[in-house]
């Protein structure tokens, strides 16, 4: 699915409109249209449309690629689309430990033949207030949980992403947060049919400011749950260490993390959020609105004890 | 270099500087991804910066004996108003697009919002007072008295520059240092002075 540049750039920026600058806006298309972002390979055989799609317009590609959290590549927005280019994703490895039958290392190409590639279109929130639809490809967590065939001790599920040092000047830098970064879901959670591995997006290759080239997409989750570039997943019986929950001694976010506009971060409200290319707030949804899909996971717990 | 008669005249420009190029990438509409977030940042981030210089201006003079730096120094506290004051208007005209309640609520709730805020209160009376017609009004002694605010001005600025963003990062770590060093000095010299027997 390729967005067309027309559509891109009307939708893009009404707040140039809004700005009653229109008659500029037209004028400012040809500049902004320089700068797209690296497309990733084709990928062949996605299939499309998913019951869980959402019908929303999605965000421009352009938008996805250039405004990310990606701490390893600094702590700017723009900073991961800049440095990200530096990360070597071949070979990839990804390293499945713990409580499973055969626990072993697989290879990217081997472990993406293994599955059908499907298209999810889904709202991403991310804690800082903003959101986007993006169309990933991917396939569900369940299929790969499925096949590694988990022990009974196996509650939780670990994942880890990749240290590039010499590759990565966030991991050098000071950007407040430890590495490797560090997430976990629920092993019901992971097995939610919401919950998706992404090797792509728009029908291309993980851009690698996305996570390249295997990435968690859990859309009722705040964006930093959908751990970028996955090199270990790993099951146990404790609630597994993340870094967000961690830092600042858990004052930040909890290990839920579900969207919530009734808790608040610690400095702003999470009661609304501007979607990338509006102009107004719009509000926030429960779960991000994927309550019919997942609120029963949560059932009898106080959510705003568990946030 | 500049003569002295220049300075002022030259620094007056230089300081819309910022003001222009963020302008420019707007209307090449080149603000990003979220241009509302991008150009309420970057305001606020000058309107530090404008803090930041005014508040310099008196340690300069006092280490390296300049004296070029306290003409400087009511223009980029003007300065540091007037993108306090564009910022403060992007937050409330274009980012919550005038909804009082939810401003209300922020202010109130928002320790990173009160923080802000309180920063632009502080900043009000010393824009109104900067002129020297006021400074002979209130009596120097008042006056600078008054215009010490400026000191509590550019640590809720600093504060509220860090908890925008979710660490404390490079780029927060170096204008929290650069503020820490100048408050140094101020209390390096102020020690000094109250040492020195025949004061009073």
């Amino acid at each position: 699915m390729k967005i067309t540049p027309k559509d891109l750039y009307l939708q893009r920026r009404r707040f140039l409109q809004l700005g009653a600058a229109g008659a500029v806006g037209l004028l400012a298309r040809g500049a902004a249209a320089a700068k797209g972002a690296v497309h990733g390979e084709k990928l062949a055989g996605v299939k499309p449309m998913s019951k869980f799609d959402t019908t929303e317009k999605k965000t421009p590609f352009e938008d996805i690629t250039s405004y990310n959290n990606f701490y390893e590549f600094g702590t700017d927005k723009e900073d991961p689309a800049a440095n990200a280019h530096k990360l070597v994703t071949k070979p990839w490895v990804i390293s499945v430990e713990g409580e499973v039958k055969k626990p072993r290392k697989y290879d990217f190409d081997e472990l993406v033949k293994m599955f059908p590639i499907e298209e999810r279109v889904y709202r991403m929130r991310c804690v800082e207030a903003w959101s986007m639809v993006i169309p990933w490809d991917g396939f569900p967590l369940a299929d790969l949980i499925r096949k590694l065939e988990p022990t009974s001790r196996a509650k939780y599920v670990a994942f880890e992403t990749v240290v590039q040092p010499e590759n990565m000047p966030g991991v050098k830098g000071f950007s407040g947060i430890g590495f490797p970064y560090l997430e976990g879901l629920r092993l019901d959670e992971a097995m939610n049919p919401l919950t998706l591995l992404a090797t792509g997006l728009y029908g291309e290759a993980l851009p690698k400011q996305d996570g390249a080239p295997l990435r968690l997409v859990t859309p009722w989750k705040y964006g930093f749950k959908g751990i970028k570039s996955i090199v270990k997943i790993k099951f146990q019986e404790t609630q597994p260490a993340t870094t967000w929950s961690q830092y600042g001694g858990g004052t930040e976010y909890g290990f839920y993390a579900n969207v919530n506009p009734d808790v608040d971060h610690p400095r702003w409200s999470q009661g609304r959020e501007r979607r990338i290319g509006e102009f107004l707030k719009r509000k926030t949804l429960p779960f991000n609105g994927y309550g019919d899909q997942v609120a029963s996971m949560y059932a009898g717990m106080d959510l705003k004890k568990f946030f | 270099m500049v003569s002295r008669k220049a300075l002022v005249p030259a620094a007056f420009v230089a300081c819309l500087l910022p003001l222009a190029w963020l302008g420019g990438r707007y209307l090449r509409d080149d603000l990003g991804a979220n241009p509302i977030s991008e150009l309420e940042n970057r305001l606020g981030f000058y309107a530090l910066s404008m803090l930041l210089l005014s508040l310099a201006c008196t340690p300069a003079q006092l280490v390296f004996k300049w004296k070029w730096p306290l003409l400087l120094r009511k223009l980029f506290g003007d300065y540091a108003f007037f993108y306090a004051c564009l910022h403060l208007s992007t937050y409330v005209g274009i980012d919550q697009f005038f909804d009082w309640r939810e401003i209300g609520k922020d202010v109130v709730k928002r320790k990173f919002i009160t923080v802000g805020m309180a920063t632009w209160v502080l900043l009000l009376p010393l824009a109104v007072t900067s002129t020297q017609g006021w400074q002979k009004r209130l009596g120097f002694r008042k006056w600078k008295r008054l215009h010490r605010l400026t000191y509590v001005a550019g640590v809720t600025a600093l504060v509220h520059f860090i908890w925008r963003f979710k660490t404390l990062n490079t780029q927060t770590s170096i204008y929290a240092s650069i503020l820490v060093l100048l408050l140094t000095v101020r209390i390096v010299f102020w020690l000094r002075r109250r040492k020195e027997p025949n004061r009073k």
